[in-house]
């Protein structure tokens, strides 16, 4: 296989050098004919106007599609911009340490406070539990998936993993709301199921099919040599799988699940129909409010300019910065995996 | 060990079957005509979907007409275009920002530059501009790859030829990547239907029947924005369920229209 891409590498290096040479001598041809010959300048002329319109036909869709591209970055931009404009005025007037660190959220009450520490740490719980809970069974199946399973089985899997992914975050939490919420309720003799476990398991869920897809294309790029050597040496199928396997692709994995804490902590209509919805500090069977569940609670009622919403803007700027950690963690972990692959 | 590797498998397509099978059995019994096809009303006391039926199709409309020239635009752009390496990183990186972004943060940053900035009404307009951000990046990438797998080959006998750099992209690159763009497309259609965050406050929560220029800028509940109204706001589940089922039946239109145009891909290549 290594070989091979590397032929094939090399190959399309030459292409692109032959062609840049192409384009270079073509160029070249043009401004040679010009100077010197006093009888061709007419035609030279009229050849360069010529040249001189398709270049600027050219130059049309270049810089309308160079727009195009430059809007991604105008978008990325406008949302941070607009966060921290937004953003900053509350955390200013509450003060960064008391509205990072305050456990008392109370924005309506009379004498309102604004403290998001039970949001950030009921994220943070919610976040860590359905990684506790996904991470297992997403890792196991995509195990399955890329190494033992049989082609039919395999391909029920992959249509039921494509298929968790594409049911809508509503839907999720619409059955939480029916199925486990009462449960929970009994099981545990609460007044609410409504609570931060309800929640926990319904992101657990829903992270799967990141877990399981990109786990998968890591585990299938393990080179077949490392297992073959390690069942020549006695070791058995599924101990080289999970021995082998999954420590061969280990920074693919980590990749998976930083991308199911990303999806994980910015989950809002889920989560905000199982778990109650009332500012407490977290706990496993309190009713909790994440800081995405926080912003679209209040966000509706709150009058505009008024302090409450501005706060609910701060949040959405901290979110925001958590968000851009993951990402970044994401970014290194992809980079550290494309150039460790290149070493080896 | 390898029993327990069977079991965490089995246990994911168990979820999805209970999953389907508990909407199903819940929604289809409430899945009437009359639900179907007309709009609530407080007068006679009735539920109907049909307005929110429409606002989702209004909004696949108003995001994809935006979305798909300028996404394929950059797309081309960075495989066709662009020299600057420097250029071409910082545009990926910020698709990948985008990708990364969640959903209620474009809610509120699209309630902040569209309805606030801009001074547009809730409505479809202002939540399909959000969407427009969020979308973006799925086209990119899949319109990008399919333009990668056109052999150089292709483009070096237009060059060849004297074709220019504009038209061979649009009479050889192009309908030879027209099968990505469509797998975005229909990529793209998916997250818009499955969205709601995002449309809280852009496009809105109204249930009312509204035509489509008039929806652009009233407040108009999609789908799944109804569904949480009638789960949450309004106890009933029985409506709720309902749309569930009409949410999974076009989801799992979309996965198959995807794999359909994905495997097609394959083949002609």
């Amino acid at each position: 296989m290594k070989p091979g891409q590397i032929t094939g590498k090399c190959l399309r290096g030459k292409e692109s050098m032959v062609t840049g040479e192409l384009q270079k001598s073509k160029g070249g041809a043009g401004f040679r004919g010009m100077p010197g010959r006093a009888g061709n300048t007419a035609a030279a002329f009229a050849d360069q106007k010529k040249a001189k319109r398709k270049k600027v036909g050219e130059m049309i869709p270049r810089v309308i599609f160079l727009i195009c591209g430059l809007l991604a970055v105008t978008f990325v931009l406008a949302i941070s911009v607009y966060l921290i404009i937004s953003g900053i005025p509350a955390i200013h007037e509450i003060g960064l340490v008391k509205f990072l660190f305050g456990t008392k959220w109370a924005s309506t009450a009379a004498n309102p406070s604004f403290g998001i520490l039970p949001f950030i740490l009921t994220s943070v719980y919610g976040t860590a539990g359905a990684v506790v809970i996904g991470v297992p069974i997403g890792l196991m199946t995509a195990v399955y998936l890329a190494k033992m399973a049989p082609t039919k089985p395999a391909a029920v899997i992959r249509t039921a993993v494509q298929l968790l992914a594409g049911i809508p975050s509503v839907v999720y939490g619409l059955v939480g709301m029916i199925i486990l919420v009462p449960g929970i309720q009994n099981l545990f003799h609460l007044s609410s199921g409504a609570t931060l476990l309800a929640a926990i398991i319904v992101l657990a869920i829903m992270i799967l099919p990141s877990i399981i897809n990109v786990s998968v294309t890591a585990l299938e790029a393990v080179p077949k040599e490392y297992e073959e050597a390690s069942i020549a040496l006695g070791a058995t199928d599924v101990e080289t799988y999970l021995k082998v396997s999954v420590k061969a692709a280990r920074s693919g994995i980590a990749s998976s699940i930083v991308l199911g804490v990303g999806r994980a902590i910015g989950e809002a209509m889920a989560i905000i129909m199982v778990s109650g919805n009332v500012a407490n500090m977290p706990g496993l069977l309190k009713s909790v409010r994440f800081m995405t569940t926080a912003i679209a609670s209040e966000m509706s009622y709150a009058a505009v300019g008024s302090l409450q919403r501005n706060a609910l803007f701060s949040i959405g700027l901290v979110l925001f910065v958590f968000i851009m950690l993951i990402n970044g963690v994401l970014n290194t972990l992809i980079k550290g995996r494309s150039s460790g692959e290149n070493e080896s | 060990m390898k029993v327990l590797l069977h079991i965490c498998a089995a246990i994911t397509v168990a979820l999805l079957i209970f999953l389907l099978g508990y909407i199903f059995y819940r929604g289809i019994p409430n899945l009437t005509i009359p639900l179907l096809t007309t709009e609530s009303s407080y007068l006679k006391n009735t539920i109907g979907i049909l307005p929110n039926i429409l606002n989702t199709l209004y909004i696949i409309i108003v995001t994809m007409v935006i979305v798909l020239p300028i996404s394929v635009g950059a797309a081309i752009y960075l495989t066709e275009y662009a020299s600057n390496k420097k250029l071409v990183s910082i545009i990926e990186f910020a698709t990948e920002i985008l990708t990364g972004i969640p959903s209620i943060i474009f809610g509120l940053v699209g309630m902040l530059l569209f309805t606030q900035l801009m001074g547009l009404q809730q409505g479809i307009l202002a939540g399909g501009l959000t969407l427009v951000m969020m979308v973006l990046p799925t086209i990119v990438r899949t319109t990008q790859e399919s333009l990668k797998t056109v052999p150089r080959s292709y483009r070096e006998g237009a060059f060849a030829l004297g074709a220019g750099k504009w038209y061979t992209i649009r009479t050889v690159v192009l309908p030879n990547a027209m099968d990505g763009i469509v797998t975005g497309c229909i990529l793209a259609i998916g997250r818009i239907v499955g969205e709601s965050a995002a449309l809280l406050f852009t496009a809105g929560f109204g249930l009312v029947l509204n035509n489509f220029w008039h929806a652009l800028t009233s407040s108009s509940a999609t789908l799944t924005v109804a569904l949480y109204v009638y789960a949450s706001e309004r106890g009933e589940t029985d409506v709720a369920f309902a749309i569930a089922v009409v949410l999974i039946i076009i989801t799992l239109l979309i996965n198959f229209l995807a794999d359909f145009a994905g495997r097609k891909l394959k083949t002609e290549k």
